[in-house]
């Protein structure tokens, strides 16, 4: 027991490995990027029009992101279970804890570069534009939605991984639970775009319920993921 | 094997008792809200689906934190008594029925009093959400594994359903007063009850809470009989390998 | 009555949907009740 690594020290060395086998292998950049671009432009196909697009252009950024999502979370422990790796992480006694945090970790740097392309592509496929005092908001926006949403992933994700035809279960548990963080960030991104004249300060009360998602889904996580991964 | 056939019943006194309770209670909802009750001042004859919404929006939610509850207590006992996880899946089971029959319900008395069978108000959305949520439980549970790995999911799950309700709940609250619409659809809040409306509400209640209470415990001893099953041939299966692996032993000797 | 229809199906669902989920516990109880020792029924 006393061998034990800290939380932290867990959670980097988790996290970093994630990382080095996305750059290693490109996945999420080859595959992953490109299918969120294209949900975007499909958008454009199915709704048809400019001033519609334009205005709930936070709505369809958020939800390419939501789509994304599942496919990264299942990504992030395709990689784990492939070889038994995340038994034999359990196993060699690391923190569950640690593994959690470091896997949310992994998932929200990737996350939070693809919601920066998709936001570019927002710009100009959907013609948003950001005003000066609309920035902080966004920013503020993405992480802490991004948060919840890597903490609420890596936890589902833990439980769906494996076999057995239980990943397809992934979105049914996922989605609902991350409905908040949807409407949350929605609304605040349509303040920071000044969308259907929002302003930009009633962006803020929802980037408050963002935080508390975020903070109730990571204690959460790192009390329970233990449990849910066990075999 | 010997195939023993072993006593076929199921019922208890208990069970007997909450069995006539609900189905004299139902008798009286169905003769007092189709034909005893007045029409309602504002509502009409509309009023009458209420006597049948009501209750059972009242157990789905029960329901729901009967599972949550059950779920604490199994996650906290410290011999992981099977019992609480039975008696969690099969009020989940009894709740999912109830909660589809409440929207269906309070879809067609909408359509009724507004005109239409929707709307993204709080109270729909977060039941629409329960729904949801429910049948992601009960799809955990199916996922197979032990008794054991099957109670401690199901059990992180329950109590992460009502980690997130009050945040759904919440957001739709807030998402929802942006568009100022006035609410009307308080639903029932806001009926003047003549006194046979009253009571056969409360019969109701009363009512669908025994058949709630009655279906949860028939069916949780259908679960801890098939887990037995379970058991069993688990058992079998081991002591064959066992044997098995006997006789080879003996025969390499 | 009005809207007799919609007050129709509401009844109708709803009791129907609970006998028939009484049935079915029934009778699966009792077909289980009969494989099962009674050592491993708890209520006996």
């Amino acid at each position: 027991m006393s061998t034990q690594l800290s939380l932290g020290r867990v959670a980097r060395a988790v996290a970093a490995k994630d990382l080095r086998i996305e750059l290693r292998s490109r996945v999420i950049i080859n595959q992953v990027f490109p299918f969120a671009g294209l949900v975007m432009v499909m958008f454009a196909f199915a709704l048809d029009n400019d001033d519609v697009l334009t205005r709930v252009a936070g709505g369809l950024v958020w939800l390419a992101t939501l789509f994304s999502l599942i496919i990264i979370i299942q990504r992030s422990f395709v990689v784990d279970t492939a070889d038994g790796a995340l038994e034999a992480q359990r196993v060699a006694g690391l923190d569950p804890a640690g593994i959690f945090v470091g896997k949310a970790l992994a998932v929200m740097v990737q996350l939070v570069t693809l919601e920066i392309m998709l936001f570019v592509a927002a710009v100009v496929l959907y013609r948003v534009q950001l005003h000066a005092d609309g920035v902080v908001l966004l920013v503020t926006c993405i992480v802490s939605a991004t948060a919840g949403l890597s903490f609420v992933g890596t936890l589902y994700g833990g439980l769906t991984a494996g076999s057995r035809g239980r990943e397809t279960l992934l979105p049914l548990l996922m989605l609902p639970v991350v409905a908040p963080v949807l409407i949350g960030a929605t609304r605040a991104t349509e303040s920071a775009f000044n969308s259907g004249g929002a302003a930009v300060s009633d962006g803020w009360p929802w980037v408050g319920v963002l935080v508390v998602f975020a903070a109730a889904f990571g204690l959460g996580g790192i009390l329970s993921f233990g449990s849910l991964i066990e075999e | 094997m010997n195939e023993q056939t072993f006593n076929a019943r199921v019922a208890t006194p208990t069970t007997r008792l909450i069995g006539a309770m609900a189905i004299v209670s139902m008798a009286w909802v169905v003769i007092g809200g189709l034909i005893v009750t007045p029409k309602d001042v504002d509502q009409g004859d509309a009023v009458r689906i209420m006597y049948v919404h009501v209750p059972t929006a009242w157990v789905a939610y029960l329901a729901f934190i009967v599972t949550a509850l059950a779920s604490a207590c199994w996650l906290l006992s410290r011999k992981h008594s099977m019992g609480f996880d039975r008696v969690a899946g099969a009020s989940a089971e009894v709740g999912v029925v109830f909660m589809a029959m409440t929207l269906l319900s309070g879809s067609l008395w909408g359509r009724i009093t507004w005109g239409s069978y929707w709307a993204w108000d709080p109270r729909l959305t977060t039941t629409a959400f329960l729904l949801v949520t429910y049948i992601g439980y009960l799809a955990v549970r199916g996922l197979g594994g032990s008794l054991e790995q099957r109670a401690r999911r199901s059990a992180v799950i329950a109590l992460l359903a009502v980690l997130e309700i009050p945040l759904v709940h919440f957001s739709v609250l807030m998402w929802r007063s942006l568009h100022q619409k006035a609410s009307v659809l308080s639903g029932d809040g806001d009926i003047k009850m003549d006194g046979s409306m009253l009571t056969t509400l409360l019969v109701g209640v009363i009512g669908f809470t025994c058949t709630f209470a009655w279906l949860v415990l028939h069916r949780q001893r259908v679960l801890a009989m098939q887990d037995a099953m379970q058991m069993t041939q688990l058992d079998a299966a081991l002591r064959e390998r066992a044997s098995e692996s006997a006789d080879r032993v003996e025969g390499l000797k | 009555m009005d809207h007799l229809g919609f007050i129709a199906v509401v009844y109708g669902v709803t009791f129907t949907v609970i006998v028939a989920l009484v049935v079915r516990t029934l009778s699966q109880g009792r077909n289980l009740a009969s494989k099962v020792a009674d050592k491993d029924k708890p209520w006996t």
